[in-house]
């Protein structure tokens, strides 16, 4: 049976809402497709991680165009999805330079949220079929 | 609590290690046994390249 363009665009938004759930939260993509095993580990993993980057002293940065590394560091941050805004809102990610922990506390925060992008991937790939 | 070089590199290990063994494997047997090799491998090449930079000083 052939699928039809409005089947076509209804899986196509689903795949989106998917992507989206899991960069908002952790592990949601794994968790709405079914794949407990998968979704919980990113779940308790990434957001400890970015906790832990915040207990650090880490910063999260700010997009500033101007200075394309700290731009880039700020596009890698928010990888991590809602707790990056909740995060900043709150000024707990306002950075302290002189804490003995805070490029620890950057790489953390940095990495959980790459770590994140790629976990929106794979919850691409499985809500394509390709997994 | 005081934090220490080697005790932060441990606990990113173990927060990639997890991760990246969760990713790549799709059994839990295997994200487990894979997760543990990725873990060991970041370990004890920190430690290593850490002894190896010893003998250079800045």
């Amino acid at each position: 049976m052939r699928a039809t363009t409005a089947d076509r665009e209804q899986s196509a938004i689903y795949t989106y809402l998917i992507c989206l759930a899991a960069w908002a939260i952790p592990g949601a993509g794994h968790l709405l497709l079914g794949r407990i095993q998968k979704g919980l580990p990113f779940l308790i993993a990434l957001t400890l991680m970015f906790l832990c980057g915040l207990w650090l002293g880490g910063r999260l940065f700010p997009v500033e165009l101007r200075q394309p590394l700290v731009a880039l560091a700020a596009l890698a941050d928010m990888g991590i999805g809602i707790a990056f805004f909740i995060a900043r809102s709150t000024g707990a990610g306002a950075g302290r330079v002189v804490a003995l922990t805070y490029e620890y506390g950057n790489a953390f925060l940095i990495v959980a949220g790459l770590m994140n992008m790629l976990v929106v991937l794979d919850a691409f790939d499985i809500a394509q079929g390709r997994k | 609590m005081k934090a220490s070089h080697l005790g932060l590199m441990i606990v990113f290990a173990l927060f990639v290690s997890v991760v990246f063994g969760t990713l790549m494997r799709d059994e839990p047997k295997d994200q487990l046994w894979f997760g543990a090799q990725l873990f060991t491998a970041f370990v004890v090449g920190g430690v290593a390249l850490g002894w190896i930079l010893y003998f250079f000083p800045l």
